[in-house]
């Protein structure tokens, strides 16, 4: 009987929405395969994480214990889940795509001579397991052909997570001891730090004006701030303005920034990289300018215009004044 | 410190693409290409890297011919030296099929650091620097903001998730995985352009290294995105559009 592992993250104690997910693409692998899923936690003190676990319709939770896994390092967790896969031989092991797992589970999967299929936003019968291309112009489904075990990694928000709740009696829980020498960690982290005081919480912003690329030179930005501030928004921006310092770090929107659901988040001059999209893809109402047609923003994007943002903008500008008189 | 930066050679990121008539990549005829902008990070840290502590820093690329010039560009910009490996397959690899190839050009130069980009802008696996790691059993960072050199190893700033960061010790060698906006990208100046002509390309093929290609992941088809909302489009001149949002915002977002 084919069985699947969900390895589910915490971070300070808690379980984050994407872990339920990756569950729920696990439970997704299960039905097509008429398998039984696991859910596995890594840590040192896993007791209280896997009795919430176990309440959320899995076979089975693993807890893989050691007073060496108590922080996260790639090392021992790469060394810790090497010794279950091999030892319980799973044929899908389900990650959740976190900073975490793209940190280890690539050298995870190659310890075992497979491949992680990473990023996955659809998994289809066969199964065929759809991820982005192209900085999410092109989707590419990708099949496992190996003998051994599939490694996948699920995208934030791609699963929903409705129906993982949904368990009748509690998992059983087990004990997994992994063998590790604390000479084997070869890496020290250090405690995690926020980057600067964080004045703007975009979190809680209803409307937001968020800026990219297509803006093409710092000189242009007080166009969208313009824009913004006739709408009473928040300006916020995507990577690459605040790569380059045109922007501050804490108005990033997206994976390595931040998350946000306004009511009203319009889009100037962004492509819609996968990156960007995960922080901003729960708003209420999404606008899109864009010069592409084809620019991935606008496959989440209620209402778009495709035009040069020199002549939207201002145009909409002088609208929003006139609509506000 | 002698320092490898693994650099890949991505379609232009303007380029309209499209797929190829068999359905399995993209039409690469009429592309133009640049150097993946992750992997322009990671040459510019070990260029400072350099200047600081002195050493070489030696670019690796694999690829069909057209990689030449993207080779040549990270001479312009100050890298010492290059190796270049011919490889015409390179999309029918998987992850650890590149990696092995990679690696085994590596393995022949023992450097100190192994440097390359978070992740390609084409395929976006985000995988080939932490798999580098474990085929040649270093010690590896991921996702890597600033790089300080100790004299125990390196001390390294990781961008987590949200806002955060963390320090992490590791001894080298070792091979970090660069993230975009931790540096200044340097441009190549005249002189730099006119040096790289003489610098040394080292000439390897796939073949001659013998990594094992055998792939367990297939790309098996490119597809057109499914689309996740049904998106109004507002057409017309640049005013007629923005009236035309305008009502939208004030009568059914209620915004305004």
């Amino acid at each position: 009987m084919s069985r699947i592992l969900v390895v589910v993250e915490q971070r300070e104690g808690r379980i984050a929405r994407i872990s339920w997910e990756a569950v729920a693409a696990g439970k997704r692998l299960a039905a097509q395969a008429g398998a039984a899923v696991s859910a596995v936690i890594v840590g040192a003190n896993t007791e209280a994480l896997a009795t919430e676990i176990a309440a959320h319709g899995v076979a089975k939770v693993i807890r893989v214990e050691h007073p060496l896994l108590g922080r996260y390092t790639a090392d021992g967790f790469t060394l810790a889940l090497q010794q279950l896969i091999e030892s319980e031989r799973p044929t899908q092991v389900v990650l959740p795509h976190t900073y975490q797992v793209r940190d280890y589970a690539p050298a995870l999967a190659a310890r075992l001579n497979e491949v992680l299929i990473s990023d996955v936003v659809a998994i289809g019968d066969g199964p065929v397991f759809t991820r982005q291309l192209m900085q999410g112009r092109l989707s590419g489904n990708y099949q496992h052909t190996g003998a051994g075990t599939c490694f996948v990694s699920v995208q934030a928000g791609a699963f929903r997570v409705e129906g993982v709740e949904a368990g009748t009696s509690p998992a059983l829980i087990e004990i997994f001891t992994p063998t590790i020498d604390a000479a084997q960690i070869r890496t020290k982290p250090g405690d995690p730090f926020r980057g600067s005081s964080q004045t703007v919480d975009l979190g809680s912003a209803q409307l937001i004006v968020s800026v990219g690329r297509g803006i093409k030179e710092a000189e242009n930005l007080p166009l969208v701030q313009d824009l913004a501030t006739a709408l009473g928004a928040e300006l916020a921006a995507s990577r690459p303005i605040c790569d380059n310092g045109w922007l501050p770090m804490e108005r990033q929107v997206g994976s390595s920034g931040q998350t946000v659901a306004p009511k009203l988040y319009l889009a100037v001059g962004i492509s819609g990289a996968i990156q960007h999209l995960v922080g901003m893809k729960g708003s209420q109402c999404i606008v899109a300018i864009n010069k592409d047609p084809d620019a991935p923003i606008f496959e989440v994007a209620d209402y778009g215009i495709v035009g040069d943002l020199f002549e939207v903008v201002p145009a909409l500008t002088e609208a929003i004044k006139a609509a506000r008189q | 410190m002698k320092i490898i930066v693994a650099i890949k050679q991505v379609p232009e990121r303007d380029a309209q693409v499209r797929i190829d008539s068999a359905g399995k990549w993209i039409e690469e005829s009429d592309l133009q290409f640049a150097l993946n902008e992750s992997d322009a990070y990671a040459l510019e840290e070990a260029l400072q890297l350099k200047e600081k502590h002195g050493g070489e820093v030696v670019v690796l690329s694999a690829g069909p011919e057209r990689i030449g010039q993207t080779i040549r560009e990270a001479l312009a910009k100050g890298a010492d030296r290059a190796i270049n490996i011919a490889c015409d397959d390179l999309n029918t690899r998987d992850a650890l099929g590149v990696a092995r190839l990679l690696a085994a050009a590596i393995k022949t130069e023992s450097p100190d650091l192994v440097l390359t980009g978070l992740q390609s802008e084409d395929l976006g696996l985000g995988q080939t620097g932490v798999i580098l790691a474990e085929v040649l059993g270093l010690p590896h960072a991921s996702l890597i903001l600033h790089v300080e050199k100790t004299d125990a190893g390196l001390n390294v700033k990781r961008e987590l998730e949200e806002g955060w960061f963390q320090q992490i010790e590791l001894p080298t060698p070792a091979v970090l995985t660069i993230q975009s906006g931790g540096n200044k990208l340097r441009y190549a100046t005249l002189m730099g352009i006119k040096k790289a002509k003489t610098k040394e390309v080292r000439q390897l093929t796939a073949a001659e290294l013998g990594a094992d290609a055998t792939a367990v992941v297939v790309l098996d088809r490119v597809t057109l995105p499914q689309k996740q909302k049904s998106t109004q489009m507002l057409g017309g001149s640049p005013k007629e559009a923005a009236a035309a949002l305008v009502e939208k915002l004030k009568f059914e977002v209620r915004v305004l």
